[in-house]
């Protein structure tokens, strides 16, 4: 009892019941009214998309400017499908297809592009997914052009939630195996790990196939929320708002992303009170952040319990030395204090 | 036959505006290895500034060209040493991610100045009004101004690379910038120099596309700025022929696609085409292939 107690994954999932325990208390005493469910909506989302992203662009080191593209495959396929079935079970069946979809397109994109290294790569990516999104406005009888789909809500928060916590245990168990370890090894040095015997373009064809089908989940997800989908809504800027995430976070650090996500998110509607300068002031933030923390936020470090109690004893640590610091000044005044008296 | 040499001559024009706005970007990243997406948002504000000229100071067309080319200078140097100096160590990606945020920076800063609504150029009449025939083509002096201009800036941009001291520094810097270093090149100046030049060519394309499509908007350097890009890369980036090359190429090919019917597919040509070059010589038409030595 003890031992499974104390194993890392009874902890993990009892913070994640937690979570969605205090989560679903606010949701149902209405303190997280609508529109606050849609930021959180919107959270979710974000944390598939940049956690996904990341596994390509951070762990693999393959740069992707065209994640939307694969997003936007997956939100029109489950659309279409969940138009044609409209029940919880055919939403389902969308995600599977929306997630297999984008996953076929990551491959097929992913087979020709990924020989191309560094900002060329991103450059091909950026021009697929425009390409897709092109397609999606000219394909006028399926996708009704560049006025969209209009999509019935399927999901609430709970579903998000539980898709979101399914991305990021496979995605980080995929980094803990061999296949893993293979693609974080093409990050550090492509040439080496060629040398050593790993088949480089079979694992970068994998993560960008793997990252592809995590971006058509969230693109159903949008879809079966967000009541309509368009092509524009899955432009360039979509694609750069994901790869500011995954940096903000840091470069192969999924908690990183997670937290960058959820920070960016709130940063956002918190700036909705000055609709003005909203962007405005998100572009600078941006800016300034990456002059002062290029590295993004944590780095490529991970956040864990473990690192929660080195905080501790760091902060402890602190405090121990200001408050020494402060015994120090109070005897030395009290010194000064003395020493006149002893002079006299 | 007609048809086919009348998009020829309206295929120059817009090429001649990608190849201005291209040069900027090549030369950029062929210096510091930045996709500088902040780029296409001078080229805008090159637009608004001439905009400003002819219509509130009652400008003629060529100071309002050069006061644009000024200012944008001025800017593009701002945005390097403000935004990009202090990152010069810094990854590549933190680098990348600052230029989108100076872009969004630019964009939005223009739309809350400007409002975001399409401003339209003032009809310039006079010389610049009229067009000629030739058979049954129809040229516009519009066309003939645009070509004239950037095949004006063109060679002096190829004397200033290679003629002057500092061009030589530009082409010193961007093969190894370390041992430039050492043979006495102050490479902060000379990157700033080549945001300068950069910058200006992108305001005179802004100006000048404001003269041929009569409308400018806060975001109108988005689609042209990848674009342009594309063109960049077609030709082989870092390369200055190539950029212009590229960006002759791709305004053909966007015209004779949107000419031959296909104006909804025209953005998604121009991309296939990049991904085709990237895929069978991924260096560019212009691009030598570098082996990697380990």
């Amino acid at each position: 009892m003890k031992k499974i107690l104390k194993a890392k994954g009874f902890k993990m999932l009892t913070a994640l019941v937690l979570t969605y325990i205090i989560i679903q208390v606010l949701v149902s005493t209405n303190i997280i009214n609508d529109y606050m469910q849609a930021t959180l909506v919107t959270i979710f989302i974000n944390i598939i998309l940049a956690v996904s992203l990341n596994l390509i662009t951070g762990f693999t080191g393959q740069f992707s400017l065209g994640h939307a593209g694969f997003m936007s495959i997956g939100a029109y396929t489950c659309a279409l499908i969940t138009a044609r079935i409209p029940t919880t079970w055919g939403f389902i069946l969308g995600v599977l297809a929306a997630a297999i979809v984008a996953s076929i397109a990551g491959y097929l994109v992913g087979l020709p592009t990924l020989r191309l290294r560094g900002d060329y790569l991103a450059i091909a990516t950026l021009g697929m997914s425009e390409i897709i999104r092109i397609i999606f406005i000219n394909m006028d009888d399926i996708t009704n052009g560049a006025a969209g789909l209009l999509t019935k809500r399927f999901v609430n928060w709970t579903w998000l939630f539980i898709f979101t916590v399914i991305t990021v245990y496979f995605i980080s168990n995929f980094l803990k195996s061999t296949h893993g370890r293979a693609c974080i090894s093409i990050r550090e040095d492509e040439t080496a790990s060629e040398a050593v015997g790993i088949n480089t373009t079979k694992y970068k064809v994998m993560a960008f196939t793997i990252g592809s089908f995590f971006a058509g989940i969230a693109g159903a997800l949008y879809a079966s929320y967000f009541y309509v989908i368009k092509p524009d809504i899955f432009n360039f800027n979509k694609s750069v708002n994901i790869l500011v995430i995954v940096v903000f976070g840091g470069l192969g650090s999924l908690s990183g992303s997670v937290v960058s996500a959820i920070v960016l998110a709130l940063v956002s509607s918190f700036l909705q009170a000055f609709s003005d300068v909203q962007m405005i002031l998100y572009s600078l933030l941006l800016i300034i952040i990456m002059i002062f923390k290029p590295g993004g936020l944590l780095g490529s470090r991970e956040l864990s319990i473990a690192m929660l109690g080195d905080w501790r004893a760091f902060i402890g640590e602190k405090f121990k030395a200001l408050r020494s610091r402060k015994e120090k000044k109070t005897t030395a005044k009290e010194d000064l204090d003395n020493d006149p008296v002893e002079n006299k | 036959m007609d048809q086919l040499l009348q998009q020829i001559i309206n295929g120059i024009s817009l090429g001649s505006i990608y190849a201005l706005i291209a040069l900027g970007y090549t030369m950029v990243y062929g210096i510091i290895k930045l996709i500088n997406f902040a780029h296409c948002d001078v080229y805008m504000i090159g637009a608004y500034i001439g905009f400003v000229c002819i219509t509130s100071l009652k400008l003629g067309l060529i100071p309002a060209l050069l006061i644009a080319m000024a200012i944008c200078t001025i800017l593009g140097v701002l945005i390097e040493r403000i935004a990009y100096r202090p990152l010069r160590n810094a990854t590549r990606i933190a680098v990348l991610i600052t230029a989108i945020g100076v872009s969004l920076l630019l964009e939005n800063g223009m739309i809350l100045i400007a409002s975001p609504q399409v401003r339209v150029y003032p009809q310039i009449d006079g010389l610049l009004a009229k067009s000629f025939d030739i058979g049954r083509i129809t040229i516009n002096m519009k066309q003939v101004l645009i070509l004239a201009t950037t095949i004006i800036l063109m060679i002096l941009l190829q004397f200033i690379v290679k003629r002057t001291r500092i061009g030589k520094a530009m082409r010193a810097v961007s093969l190894d910038t370390e041992a430039a270093q050492l043979m006495g090149i102050n490479v902060d100046t000379t990157i700033s120099f080549t945001f300068a030049i950069g910058s200006a060519l992108a305001g005179a394309a802004g100006v000048l596309v404001g003269v041929y499509y009569n409308s400018i908007n806060p975001l109108m350097g988005l689609l042209p700025g990848l674009k342009a890009f594309v063109a960049a890369v077609f030709g082989g980036i870092g390369i200055i022929p190539g950029a212009m090359l590229g960006g002759y190429f791709i305004g053909m090919v966007e015209t004779m696609v949107a000419g031959y019917g296909g104006s909804m597919f025209r953005d998604a040509v121009v991309f296939a085409i990049l991904i085709f070059i990237l895929i069978v010589k991924p260096t560019g038409l212009l691009g030598k292939n570098v082996r990697e030595k380990v």
